[in-house]
């Protein structure tokens, strides 16, 4: 008030007794007496019994059942949430050819989102609205193995129907036909499988010779340029495959012993972080020498820097696959069974392929691929061939008792 | 303003209270306080009900989360996470004063020496708060890199040597060691520190160097005798500003850092969002407020001010 002249409204008695009234009045607001209002007011509102109130109720028991009414005669459209880069684009960089194709062919306008960044992030957005039978707004998610898994095991995910899906039935790759946590594909489709390999910058390694995750771990020379994942199935089921372990059967022995291996090397300095995509530009730049990396990334890396390659250990490398699944409560399910048949058909598979680089969960793409980009159809990171399939490991489903005290595990490896 | 204008009648002393004062004007400074009470109760008071109600629960996603008045989640989580926590204080402490040593020849460079350029320097000072959060951070990857100039020079400086003796890098490299995450604070948080030295150091009024001068003070007595007792409600803001804000930062040790120097902030957000243990993520933030509230009331009482700014 000091600065500001008041207007004619005001008489100077007047601001004088308003000035009087807020600081010696019964009024009188003091820093203290407000303070002790406002907790006072939060108390007296929140109160014990609120507090108790405020449980979060148990999964899977919400109330009203897991499906909406299905508007997709109505409204022809659908909404598809995915990652980033996850889709072809064409030179504007405005239009999906793939997903204008579909939209002309069936009418059904795709509202196409790159909203996921991060599984546990995502899994953190969309959980207060399926924990409460909520609609999420999203008519198609993709979602990693084991979170797709969860969203199964709490009940938060439609049922598919078969008669929807011919193509997708007909061309799944046998590679993906029967993960543990969704056999027969009940509920889920692959958009991609993910392959998990060594990635190496050939002029940071200067002639080390890495081939395996022991290489990783051991070799002195890669002292403080060495990087793992942040995504604990990846880190942990190479670890394991390199201790001659299954991780589609491993126990928690099995699991505590690869612990104790990354921890060996995470105290000696070896181990310079976790990582999750970042680790792209550290390899590139040569910060990092080698690490655990995924296909799809390090087939475009190559692309753009020629040092940056890649290996698969003998030992064989983990692969997994993020998938389409239907939150409950969307509007539009047969809408989104369509787009997931029409991506099974191997035209618009191979063109997918061709742009993202990603393991191709549909049988029957090369030829198409081949017209396409010869290159990526005979790249065994796309395409698996008969050799690369053997060496494939999947990481077994966890219950949820296992999956909390395993992350527990590796959260407290990767420093917290 | 319409409350204002219907106020009471003005009270002079003079006038002789014949009935009881009008008691229409008692409300209005609450009235007047009622939007940001209700901000505060929607966005503040709740949500910490909310969170102090999830840290006394028990349970696991499948089968919900009940209250159950569990308190040892405070001792476990104070137990298992104290290194992250001591870390955090220490980190923030260490960014707080580099700010505070940086920050504060500058301030006085804007506020009495830079006559002309004074708002060009100011537009120089906050110009980075254009650019992400983010990439400034995921700049210094940059700077800082293994191959870089800036590591090459500290190498050949031996710089590094001396760093790596005391602990604060690893080897021949600055990135993923506690150098790095402390120089990604002070960078960060610098300006917090710049803007209310500014604002106070600006305000002194110019003549009392003079009379400080005219009475045979060297300039070194006049600052500290004259020109630093002046600025301190400025330094105690700016410390303020910064640390708080560092101590519970997570994306420059999750960026810069490595294993062995995470914070508090990584480990709530790795408990609330990779583990899913929700009570523990909601205490350790608990633990965390009470820790820097206490910190706080400590600093502001030993600095004897209470005016901020």
């Amino acid at each position: 008030m000091e600065q500001y002249e008041p207007d004619d409204r005001l008489s100077p008695a007047q601001v004088a007794a308003m000035r009087r009234s807020l600081r010696t009045g019964r009024a009188a607001l003091t820093r203290r007496s407000l303070l002790r209002a406002s907790a006072g007011g939060a108390l007296a509102l929140g109160g014990l019994g609120s507090l108790s109130a405020c449980g979060i109720p148990a999964a899977g028991k919400t109330a009203g059942g897991t499906s909406a009414e299905d508007h997709s005669a109505q409204e022809k459209r659908i909404s598809f949430s995915n990652w980033t880069e996850y889709m072809d684009v064409d030179d504007s960089g405005k239009h999906h050819p793939t997903l204008d194709a579909f939209t002309q062919r069936t009418g059904i306008k795709v509202t196409y989102t790159e909203d996921i960044n991060d599984n546990n992030e995502f899994f953190g957005k969309i959980k207060p609205q399926l924990a409460a039978g909520q609609d999420t707004g999203r008519d198609l998610i993709v979602l990693t193995d084991w979170l797709a898994a969860r969203l199964i095991r709490l009940g938060w995910v439609q049922k598919l129907d078969p008669a929807n899906l011919p193509h997708a039935f007909a061309n799944l790759s046998g590679q993906f036909r029967t993960p543990d946590w969704d056999p027969g594909r009940a509920y889920s489709y692959p958009w991609q499988g993910i392959s998990t390999v060594i990635a190496f910058n050939k002029k940071a390694l200067d002639g080390v010779e890495v081939r395996s995750v022991s290489d990783l771990l051991d070799n002195p020379e890669l002292k403080g340029r060495v990087g793992f994942l942040t995504e604990m199935r990846d880190t942990v089921g190479m670890t394991l495959l390199d201790l001659g372990k299954d991780p589609a059967a491993f126990t928690a022995d099995d699991y505590d012993a690869a612990i104790a291996r990354l921890q060996k090397g995470v105290d000696s300095g070896q181990i310079r972080r976790f990582t999750g995509n970042d680790y792209t530009s550290d390899l590139t730049k040569g910060d990092l020498a080698a690490c655990l990396a995924w296909a799809g990334d390090v087939v475009q890396l190559k692309a753009d820097s020629p040092d940056v390659d890649f290996i698969v250990p003998d030992s064989g490398y983990l692969t997994s696959s993020d998938n389409l699944l239907i939150p409950n409560k969307a509007r539009h399910k047969t809408n989104a069974e369509r787009l997931i048949d029409y991506y099974y058909e191997p035209q618009a598979a191979a063109e997918l392929a061709a742009y993202i680089n990603y393991v191709c969960p549909v049988d029957g793409v090369k030829p198409y691929l081949a017209k396409i980009d010869p290159d990526a159809a005979n790249n065994p990171l796309i395409i698996p061939d008969k050799a690369m399939q053997a060496k494939s490991h999947a990481f077994r489903s966890l219950s949820a008792k296992e999956e909390t005290a395993f992350e527990a595990k590796f959260a407290k490896l990767t420093g917290a | 303003m319409s409350t204002l204008t219907e106020a009471p009648p003005p009270l002079t002393p003079a006038a002789p209270a014949k009935k009881p004062p009008r008691r229409r004007g008692r409300w209005t400074p609450y009235w007047l306080l009622l939007p940001g009470l209700l901000w505060l109760v929607v966005f503040f008071a709740l949500p910490m009900i909310y969170q102090a109600s999830t840290s006394v629960q028990t349970g696991s996603l499948e089968q919900g989360y009940k209250v159950t008045w569990h308190f040892a989640t405070y001792w476990n989580a104070l137990g298992d996470y104290w290194p992250q926590a001591l870390r955090s204080v220490l980190y923030a402490a260490a960014a707080t004063v580099l700010c505070l040593l940086l920050g504060y020849p500058l301030a006085y460079l804007i506020a009495f020496r830079a006559g002309r350029w004074r708002n060009l320097i100011m537009i120089l000072v906050i110009a980075p708060f254009f650019t992400s959060f983010l990439i400034r951070t995921l700049a210094w990857k940059t700077i800082l890199a293994d191959g870089g100039p800036v590591v090459g020079a500290l190498n050949t400086l031996h710089v590094l040597d001396v760093t790596d003796w005391l602990g604060w890098t690893a080897g021949d490299r600055v990135l993923a060691t506690p150098l790095a995450v402390v120089c990604g604070l002070t960078y960060n948080f610098l300006p917090f520190m710049i803007l209310p030295l500014y604002t106070s150091l600006e305000r002194i009024d110019g003549r009392l160097h003079e009379a400080a001068g005219d009475l045979y003070a060297k300039p070194s007595t006049t600052f500290r005798k004259v020109t630093f007792p002046l600025s301190m409600p400025g330094v105690v803001s700016g410390t303020l500003l910064t640390f708080i804000p560092a101590s519970g930062d997570y994306v420059n040790a999750e960026l810069l850092g490595s294993t062995d120097t995470r914070m508090i902030g990584n480990v709530i957000q790795t408990q609330f969002l990779r583990v899913l243990d929700y009570p523990t993520a909601a205490a350790l933030s608990f633990i965390l407020m009470a820790a820097i509230l206490l910190m706080v009331t400590f600093y502001i009482r030993r600095s004897g001010t209470e005016d901020l700014v």
